[in-house]
């Protein structure tokens, strides 16, 4: 109770009853203003997304090539088609080996190696993403001399590996011990029992894991600069360099010219729709089969 | 068929099946092992990537990388001062303003929201985590820095009478170290507030139960029972936020301005390290050039590196439960 010698020590006897209730409803009522003004930004950005984008969104934006400036119906058909290769080439790479990851990390807990692994993959996880750009630049677009979109879904990838390797591992912790015992028990080998009894039981927490890193890596762009580079073309070809949402959004964004800034903002609304309905499925996904989490 | 032979035939078809089993079970542990030891692979990787590229650059320029605030490609003058600067001040910024609100949120949430409101509001925190960082950037440019310069800094420079202070001195342009600071306090705040709300929960129940039995008022049983045991790990939350400032892009190049100067003034323009590298990288001019934006991108790797070692290391503490309280 070291904390509560704190108590005596801060004078709190001299001051009135009164006035400490005072204090203490007015620092309440201070982290209500908190609570308050931590969720503004967040619904003023939605207001302005809502009301800039929208506008300029119709069917011709999802269909329709960017045109140039001072032409009308132009879209973003490339760099949707663009990011949502992007994340495939991310999740081929990124998913396998954070479920293996966070499969290891499940079952050896505490030994060395896991340990290690764990506090190397919550550090990897806080490395500035532009980081990962120069490292997939540097072994995947240096050497062959031109961006593309396969380093561009590798920079992405890599961002995804911590992330899963740290939900998975969450996940299949829950997961009773009995279970594994019982199959063990009925004659299964160790591999079967991971595979077919304890990934399976967890396999709504790591799906959900695998959306929230999805709906993380959707919106990066400082990697995307490097790697995928963007491309104002159609291109579906991974060795090309490819467009990307993001990228789209940050061009016409400093573009100096009105009809782009209107395009970006109808991108970003795109874009956060994306990552808005993969979170919220994310969210539901575990409650439903979890039931509520307990506070 | 005699039944020795028949017994026997079913004891090696058992052998058989233990012997697929212990191949399977190598073989699941081998692929497991190596899927985890990606991660250590990868950050050796990286680290090899960002100094390789930096390699020439620290060779050729030494330490007046890091010293000079003399940027000029067409001299072969590369000193990035201005920009680590500027990484350091906008995050610092950042910090001042994210802490109290996230701390606040913490507490508001773990200790006095009505229990319908608090998954909602927890969940509209932490989806300020996934607005993607070009999203802020556009919002900043078209909506905060025009409010930055026509209400705020007049606000604080004339009303408040913080003109005289070097900080708040000068014209407000709008793209400045402030509008940074501001979104850069949005982005690290989901993080800060996760984690103190993770670390205020695991607080023991016990320990508020005996502060407000000694007869301390709620403020005082957060104050001097729930937070002194939780410090550590609301330490490490910072630092987890102090980590996404540092290293955050796109945002901030969209609102910072983008100029290579050190000024005292929150109001002035400037430059952040990451911000530098996405600005110059496609137009790069010679070898030299890109090796000194991946020494910048080298130097931002070890200080990153360093806050989140330490970030990660405090929060563990409280959550595995070794700092007393």
């Amino acid at each position: 109770m070291a904390g509560l010698a704190g108590l005596a020590g801060t004078g709190v006897a001299v001051k009135t009853l009164r006035g400490r209730h005072w204090v203490s409803g007015a620092m309440i009522g201070t982290t209500y203003l908190a609570a308050v003004l931590a969720t503004l930004p967040l619904l003023l950005i939605l207001w302005h997304l809502l009301k800039k984008g929208a506008s300029s969104l119709s069917l011709a934006f999802f269909t329709n090539m960017p045109q140039p400036v001072g032409e009308a119906g132009g879209g973003m058909a490339n760099a949707i088609v663009g990011t949502l290769t992007l994340i495939g080439i991310a999740c081929v790479i990124g998913l396998p080996i954070g479920i293996g990851a966070g499969i290891y990390l499940a079952e050896k807990r505490t030994t060395p190696i896991a340990q290690t692994v764990r506090f190397l993959s919550d550090v990897l996880n806080g490395l500035p993403s532009i980081v990962m750009g120069i490292f997939a630049w540097e072994f995947l677009v240096r050497p062959v001399g031109h961006f593309s979109a396969l380093a561009g879904g590798a920079a992405l990838g890599a961002m995804m590996i911590p992330l899963v390797t740290r939900t998975s591992e969450e996940m299949l912790r829950v997961v009773p011990v009995s279970l594994r015992e019982a199959a063990l028990a009925l004659g299964y080998p160790r591999w079967r029992t991971s595979i077919s009894i304890v990934l399976r039981t967890a396999l709504a927490g790591i799906a959900t894991g695998a959306l929230v890193a999805v709906a993380r890596i959707a919106g990066e762009t400082a990697p995307l600069l490097f790697t995928a580079f963007g491309n104002q073309f159609w291109s579906t070809s991974l060795r090309e360099p490819i467009a990307a949402l993001p990228l789209q959004i940050f061009t016409y964004a400093i573009s100096p010219y009105d009809e782009w800034h209107a395009q970006a903002w109808a991108g970003a609304l795109v874009l956060i729709s994306i990552v808005l309905v993969i979170s919220l499925a994310a969210r539901f996904a575990t409650r439903s089969r979890f039931g509520a989490p307990v506070d | 068929m005699t039944a020795v032979s028949a017994q026997a035939q079913q004891k090696d078809r058992r052998r058989l099946r233990i012997h697929d089993a212990a191949i399977g079970d190598r073989i699941y542990e081998i692929a497991t092992t190596l899927c985890a030891l990606v991660v250590p692979a990868l950050v050796i990787a990286i680290a090899l990537a960002v100094f390789a590229a930096a390699w020439p650059a620290f060779a050729k320029l030494g330490l007046s990388i890091v010293t000079s605030s003399n940027w000029e490609v067409g001299a072969g003058q590369f000193g990035a001062a201005p920009a680590i600067y500027g990484t350091l001040v906008s995050s610092a910024v950042a910090l001042i303003i994210a802490t109290p609100l996230a701390i606040g949120v913490a507490i508001f949430l773990s200790e006095f929201s009505p229990l319908w409101l608090r998954q909602p509001i927890g969940f509209l925190v932490d989806l300020l985590a996934a607005v993607p960082s070009v999203v802020y950037g556009l919002w900043g440019i078209f909506v905060l820095v025009p409010m930055l310069r026509a209400t705020v800094m007049p606000f604080l420079r004339d009303r408040l009478h913080l003109g005289s202070t070097p900080f708040f001195s000068g014209p407000a342009y709008g793209p400045s170290m402030l509008a940074a600071g501001v979104v850069l306090a949005i982005m690290a705040l989901p993080y800060i507030s996760a984690v103190s709300r993770e670390v205020l929960m695991a607080v023991p129940r016990s320990q508020r139960e005996a502060a407000l039995a000694l007869g301390a008022t709620r403020w005082e049983m957060i104050r001097d029972a729930v937070i002194p045991y939780a410090k550590s790990g609301i330490i490490g939350g910072i630092m987890l936020g102090l980590g996404r400032a540092l290293g955050e892009t796109m945002a901030v190049t969209m609102v910072i301005g983008n100029r290579p100067e050190i000024s005292a003034s929150l109001f002035a323009p400037g430059y952040t390290m990451a911000s530098l590298i996405a600005n110059e990288f496609s137009e790069a001019t010679n070898d030299l050039h890109l090796s000194a934006l991946m020494a910048v991108g080298a130097i931002l790797f070890i200080i990153t590196l360093i806050v989140n070692a330490v970030a990660r290391w405090l929060v563990w503490q409280v959550s595995r439960g070794r700092v007393s309280p």
